[in-house]
């Protein structure tokens, strides 16, 4: 009996012990997580937009090849394509903290990158206004300027609520990725071209399929749009009024009829982030007037 | 090919002073001491600038590394060194071999259907994913996987459509390589069509090619299939060299021709398949060194085969050098590499002994 107690006694002690040995580490683990972050890698355009939004700019140390907004971003080192990073590339820059929209990769490389315990934080994707808000709460937290992106989150969600408050157009628009070589490759549901223009209150001329699609010349006479929606490109890629109408699909729908077409930059239409409210003022805007 | 075009009596007359085999050892001791080189190199150089030297000295004075250096030396540098080492062999002896079996200039892996047959499994992976049977399961593993699979599988079936009354014919095994071929390229066109746009992304950089994602565990899967043909491919120099007589001429001098295709084709798919399983879509190594070294060297298997190795592991390592840090710390998909240093190169050396290569 008393062997015994002498033993519940021992085994007390050790697990107070071992409780307070525990409570101690995680307490300086999270000191070590609050001497908050200065080498930062942001991977992808509208988590890098917000990372300039939130003024933490001078804490970036790369980007990656779709960073292209602000302008300033650009003189960043680009660490490539998000889903080919380059282990050795990345930490060549020495990080401490790696920022990026979901699906960054290859796992290989994500699986150094915790080898060498650098946190990579991923911020969640998609298309709406909700959306804009948890990526935009996503980074702040992860920089630890959480008041100021409570701040940014309700004046982004605020701009988008207004935009989207004004007469619904209910045009059909047709959002045309690329044209090459007279294919047309339009956005169907679930991208965010589609969420773009249903927050501008237009109707996706395509339905039936998700994601980027060629459309045969007859699927585009059935979709009928009112407007053609292109992404703003110069040089090569770029697609003048005249090649677009001299389709003989796009030209016999609605839209070829009145010369309906409306261009604006891809990362600002296209981004969901900081600037999609004013994105989709904008485009209701121009849809209005582009309107009958 | 210059096995196929110079005539048989000429070659054993002019043995005497022909024998080109001094030159063959020179160029084996030269590509080696060029792979130590270049493997020195990869190891050294990269675009996180941790020194091998700095990092050896901390080893010997028995210093602790620091993590990052560790990470950068021991599970990044050194695993994609040895891979680098490993396809690149493996790809310049299969096309060594696949020239010497089809006593044709032109033929490299994909002739066997082996690219088409991986592009399509590494296609198939990427598009449809976990919703394939298995693919959760294998996770990460299942691109690598499926290209394995379909490298083999193309391979196969070529060679059961080629083989009749056990007799493999090469000519029709060529000629329906070009089916097979078309007829998988058009299946992937099909699921590149299904794909979105981060999956395009993912198909175009895996034809692209890249050895970024080297890891222990890929090097061990990958090492035996690829050594294993490696250690084979000596005892089929013999035959191989008997082959350029022609398959019958062959046959009578007492070549096993029937084992030796057999063996050839069955080495080959192991070891590109595994190479194009771990890498991706390299191109150019096949082709370009097996035809370096015989300018260099002549066309003796028993030299060719391993100079072949040797040159093609060190080649592909001066390639990924550049891929690693000539863009960083973004990375150029080595593929490009291979096809712009190799291509060109190629091209020159044709031009300057058009003789050798004439058919």
């Amino acid at each position: 009996m008393k062997s015994l107690s002498a033993l519940s006694w021992m085994h007390l002690l050790l697990c107070t012990v071992l409780t307070l040995a525990m409570a101690l580490s995680i307490m300086t683990a999270g000191q070590a997580g609050a001497g908050s972050p200065q080498r930062i890698v942001s991977l992808g355009g509208s988590v890098t937009e917000i990372v300039y939004a939130l003024d933490q700019q001078d804490r970036l140390v790369a980007r990656d090849t779709t960073s292209n907004y602000p302008a300033a971003a650009q003189d960043l080192p680009d660490v490539g394509y998000i889903r080919r990073l380059s282990p050795e590339g990345l930490l060549s820059v020495e990080p401490d903290l790696i920022l990026a929209e979901d699906g960054a990769g290859p796992p290989e490389t994500l699986d150094l990158l915790r080898a060498s315990r650098i946190p990579l934080i991923s911020v969640p994707m998609g298309f709406d206004r909700d959306a804009v808000k948890a990526k935009i709460t996503a980074v702040a937290e992860a920089l630890g300027v959480p008041a100021r992106g409570a701040e940014l989150a309700q004046r982004v969600t605020e701009e988008i609520d207004l935009a989207t408050r004004q007469e619904l157009s209910g045009q059909r628009v047709l959002f045309i990725l690329t044209l090459q070589d007279g294919r047309v490759l339009a956005s169907g549901t679930n991208t965010a071209a589609d969420g773009i223009m249903s927050l501008a209150g237009a109707v996706n001329a395509v339905e039936g399929f998700e994601g980027y699609k060629l459309l045969t010349d007859e699927a585009i006479l059935t979709a009928a749009p009112d407007v053609i929606l292109m992404m703003q490109s110069e040089g090569a890629r770029a697609v003048s009024d005249e090649t677009l109408f001299s389709q003989p699909a796009i030209a016999a729908t609605p839209a070829g009829q009145n010369r309906a077409v409306l261009r604006m930059d891809g990362m600002f239409l296209l981004g969901f982030s900081v600037r999609t409210g004013q994105a989709v003022t904008e485009l209701a805007a121009r849809l209005h007037g582009s309107g009958s | 090919m210059a096995l196929a075009a110079e005539p048989a009596p000429d070659f054993g007359g002019s043995r005497a002073t022909g024998d080109r085999s001094p030159a063959a050892r020179l160029l084996m001791i030269g590509a080696a001491l060029l792979l130590a080189v270049t493997c020195l190199a990869n190891l050294a150089m990269g675009p996180a600038g941790t020194s091998l030297s700095g990092a050896l000295a901390d080893i010997i004075q028995g210093r602790e590394l620091s993590l990052r250096d560790r990470v950068v030396l021991w599970d990044i540098r050194l695993p994609r060194m040895i891979l680098a080492c490993l396809v690149g062999a493996g790809l310049a002896v299969s096309g060594a071999i696949l020239q010497g079996l089809f006593r044709n200039p032109l033929a490299d892996p994909g002739i066997v259907g082996v690219s088409a047959g991986a592009s399509l499994g590494a296609v198939t992976a990427i598009v449809l994913g976990a919703t394939l049977p298995f693919g959760a399961w294998l996770g990460r593993w299942l691109v690598p996987a499926m290209a394995f699979l379909g490298a083999w599988m193309a391979t196969l079936l070529l060679y059961r459509i080629a083989t009749r009354a056990g007799r493999t014919s090469v000519a029709t095994m060529l000629l329906a390589g070009i089916a097979l071929t078309a007829l998988a390229m058009a299946m992937t066109g099909f699921l590149v069509y299904l794909a979105d746009d981060a999956q395009l992304r993912d198909v175009t950089f895996w034809n692209m090619g890249s050895l970024a994602g080297a890891t222990w565990d890929k090097i061990a899967i990958a090492a035996p299939l690829i050594l294993l043909p490696m250690v084979v491919a000596p005892f089929l120099a013999h035959g191989l060299n008997g082959l350029a007589l022609g398959e019958a001429a062959a046959g009578h001098i007492g070549i096993p021709v029937q084992r030796l295709k057999r063996s050839a084709i069955l080495m080959v798919a192991m070891s590109t398949g595994a190479a194009v399983a771990v890498s991706g879509g390299i191109g150019f190594v096949g082709i370009v060194v097996p035809h370096l070294v015989r300018l260099a060297s002549g066309p003796d298997h028993r030299y060719l085969l391993p100079n072949a190795a040797i040159l093609g592991a060190a080649l592909l390592l001066s390639a990924d050098l550049v891929s690693r840090t000539i863009i960083a710390p973004a990375e150029l998909p080595i593929g490009i590499l291979t096809a712009v240093i190799g291509g060109p190169f190629f091209l020159f050396i044709l031009l300057r002994q058009r003789g050798i290569v004439d058919l």
